[in-house]
């Protein structure tokens, strides 16, 4: 009886939630915030209109279908292809297994790699040149990583040795997609012949590999407290820092065999992967500085305080914490230096950008620079987009930023 | 157990790093290229015609066509080639330090490039000259009518000292606009950023023909350059530029004869001359240091000039203009083979 008397009927606030009270609280709130909506919807009306017209209807995107292959893998032979899906192969059977036995955020990228073969296969349908044979790959590949995930989540007890031959694995699928790629003897793929994504991921994964231990070495090198290893370190870095990309590119490719004794001769991809390698770790240094100078000097004394020596305070106390508040920047150095592989194209190397550039110049599709150059950002952002996406849920499971 | 794979796999690293590593002697060109091979030709990477890779990644032009030519002469088998696409600084550096056995890369033949940056000059393969291309509604005949025009051209080449130096000597006042890339250069043009375009005749036939309307653009007849483009070598190396030189003639001497790549396997004829080219009389091969059927191998891979000509620059609309044998008033010339 006395219910009656507390029970208030409260009716739920009217307009807060859905698509037109958002639309009314966000975009026309107030007369001067409608005139604003309406002014950039009509902007954007002639934008949209004036992209989408040239898209659907002037656009002559058939370029893209027909030199799948070129942008794929470059001059690669087609005879040869085979030595791009073992790599790939390898690939996925480590992803696999990775995924498998560490669980977690590595799972999920395991299955979302796994998605995007499936996606692929189906997504390209449409494309006559991708033909039955590429989707049986792809499908294969995902075959292979689900089977090994599988096998990888039951492996762990029954053999818990496997992380470390999985890392092993991993350190040795480097020389292995060298030497698988190249081969030898009478049918060896020479490096000239490498291009396309194949060669802007090669030069990516090696830069990225590789600069970041080198970036680690400079990095406590310059906080060291030799001195010559200091300067040696800091001189590294600011001279490096101090040159553009394209310049030691260039010195890597003209300056550096003129050097060299006349029976020593540099393959021209590995004096790429080298420049972009060296200059990407004078960025990863400082980057990698940043994140050691925020730990505060306690955290090394009370490792100095149960005995732990230089080596061991830093592997295992200093470098974990300073490398998790750092993710956000070196990332971001992994995106440009992505990125920055493009610049190959100027000495000469056929990367993705080189490829589009020889595509505009076959008399067959003289003139379709803008179809070209679009495609490739797009394969572009997908990738660093990817990258991006990845830092952010390592980000999230290491809790960095959470107060 | 774990230290030992580690080191294992650090070992198989480093020797994977080496495995690029290429060794080569101290010995001629030609020895280098038989020891090998393979011939290590630079071409240009995408340039319409002349270099350039089509859908299934094999190499296309007029350039390299050359190079498969050479390939042919030297080791009898035209794959035998790996061309490595170049951009124009690095070019003479890469021909110098040995990284490439010939350059065919559309590099015009100058005294300075002669003398100073150590390349010997093989006969052009293509005689080319600027030239300058506008709209035909402007009515616009010769060059002295192009006073106060905008003038589009790509930045640091000779290209642009040419068209200032032709324009200071006839008096004309013009607005040079510099574009860095030939795909700006050319849509800036479309969209009449400016009026006229000067480049290359060979580039300008060929950009025409993707314009939209190519009937409404005119190339002047003006050319006010020489560019004959041409296999450049190493500068010291004349027995390898001999080579060079002569698989070039060849194809000059197969297209004056009328040997095409269809014919030459049953070509019947009494000519000394030609008996010796084929390789059927005398020891031209051997004196070039090549075999005895050198020039057969040389058109029977790539044909004669002809051939190459009209298989990768006709299709662009190119016309032959002086680049026919001197027996029709062209500049092409084989020097006699005797």
């Amino acid at each position: 009886m006395a219910e009656s008397e507390f029970t208030q009927e409260i009716r739920p606030p009217k307009n807060t939630i859905g698509v037109l009270p958002w639309i009314k609280e966000n975009l026309f709130s107030s007369w001067y915030n409608t005139l604003l909506t309406v002014i950039a919807l009509g902007i954007l009306f002639f934008l949209l209109k004036g992209v989408f017209t040239w898209a659907f209807t002037e656009a002559k995107w058939e370029v893209i279908p027909a030199n799948l292959q070129l942008f794929a893998i470059g001059a690669y032979p087609i005879a040869e292809v085979w030595r791009v899906w073992i790599v790939l192969y390898t690939v996925c059977a480590l992803i696999g297994l990775s995924g498998g036995i560490w669980g977690g955020l590595t799972l999920r990228f395991a299955v979302g790699i796994g998605g995007c073969g499936i996606v692929c296969a189906f997504l390209s349908m449409g494309i006559s040149t991708l033909g039955w044979a590429i989707r049986a790959w792809v499908l294969g590949g995902v075959a292979l990583l689900a089977a090994l995930l599988f096998l990888g989540t039951r492996s762990v007890s029954v053999f818990p040795k496997i992380r470390r031959w999985v890392l092993v694995g991993w350190l040795l699928s480097f020389p292995w997609t060298l030497i698988m790629l190249r081969g030898f003897g009478k049918n060896a793929v020479l490096t000239t012949n490498w291009g396309g994504l194949l060669l802007t991921l090669i030069l990516a994964a090696v830069g990225i590999c590789f600069c970041f231990p080198l970036g680690v070495l400079l990095a406590l090198g310059r906080r060291s407290t030799l001195p010559v290893v200091k300067w040696v370190s800091t001189a590294y870095i600011e001279i490096v820092r101090g040159v553009p990309l394209i310049t030691i590119l260039f010195m890597a490719q003209i300056v550096i065999p003129i050097f060299m004794s006349d029976n020593i001769r540099l393959d021209k991809v590995l004096r790429a992967m080298l420049g972009i390698t060296l200059f990407s770790a004078a960025y990863m240094a400082e980057n990698v500085r940043g994140g050691l100078q925020s730990i505060p000097r306690g955290q090394y004394e009370a490792a100095q305080a149960v005995g732990l020596n230089y080596p061991l305070t830093m592997l295992f106390i200093v470098l974990p914490q300073a490398l998790r508040s750092v993710i956000p920047a070196i990332v971001g150095q992994f995106i440009a230096l992505f990125k920055d592989t493009s610049l190959v194209t100027i000495v000469g190397l056929l990367d993705l950008l080189g490829i589009a550039k020889t595509v505009i110049a076959n008399p067959d599709w003289l003139g379709l620079q803008a179809e070209v150059y679009i495609f490739v950002a797009a394969i572009y952002f997908v990738f660093s987009y990817s990258m991006s996406y990845v830092s952010q849920r390592i980000e999230e499971a290491l809790g960095v930023g959470k107060i | 157990m774990r230290k030992f794979l580690f080191r294992i796999s650090a070992f198989v690293f480093v020797i994977s790093l080496m495995i690029p590593v290429l060794a080569s002697g101290d010995e001629g060109v030609l020895e280098r290229v038989k020891n090998r091979g393979r011939l290590i030709c630079g071409v240009h990477g995408s340039l319409p015609g002349f270099g350039f890779l089509n859908e299934s990644g094999e190499w296309i032009g007029f350039d390299v066509d050359y190079g498969r030519a050479i390939a042919a002469a030297v080791l009898g088998d035209p794959s035998k080639v790996e061309f490595v696409p170049l951009k124009a600084p690095e070019r003479f550096p890469a021909l110098q330090t040995g990284e490439i056995d010939v350059l065919i890369r559309n590099t015009t033949w100058t005294l300075t490039r002669d003398t100073q940056v150590g390349a010997d000059f093989a006969p052009p393969t293509f005689y080319d000259g600027q030239g300058f291309m506008l709209p035909k509604e402007l009515g616009i005949t010769s060059l002295k009518e192009l006073a106060g025009a905008s003038i589009g051209v790509t930045a640091g080449s000779t290209t642009e000292l040419n068209l200032t130096d032709t324009m200071r000597a006839l008096g004309v006042d013009f607005n040079p606009v510099v574009f860095e890339e030939i795909d700006t250069l050319y849509n800036s043009y479309e969209q009449g950023r400016c009026d006229v375009v000067t480049s290359d005749k060979s580039q300008l036939v060929a950009r025409r023909q993707v314009l939209k309307d190519p009937e409404a653009h005119v190339i002047l007849e003006a050319t006010i350059s020489k560019e004959p483009l041409g296999p450049v070598t190493v500068h010291g190396d004349n027995k390898w530029n001999d080579v060079v030189s002569w698989a070039v003639y060849a194809t000059f001497f197969a297209e004056e004869h009328g040997i095409t790549q269809a014919n030459i396997n049953t070509f019947e004829t009494q000519n000394p001359e030609i008996q010796r080219f084929l390789g059927k009389t005398g020891d031209i091969g051997e004196k070039l240091g090549l075999s005895k059927d050198w020039a057969h191998q040389v058109v029977a891979a790539v044909g004669n000039y002809g051939e190459i000509f009209e298989r990768n620059l006709t299709p662009l609309g190119l016309p032959r203009g002086v680049n026919k044998p001197w027996t029709q008033g062209g500049l092409l010339y084989a020097m006699p083979f005797r």
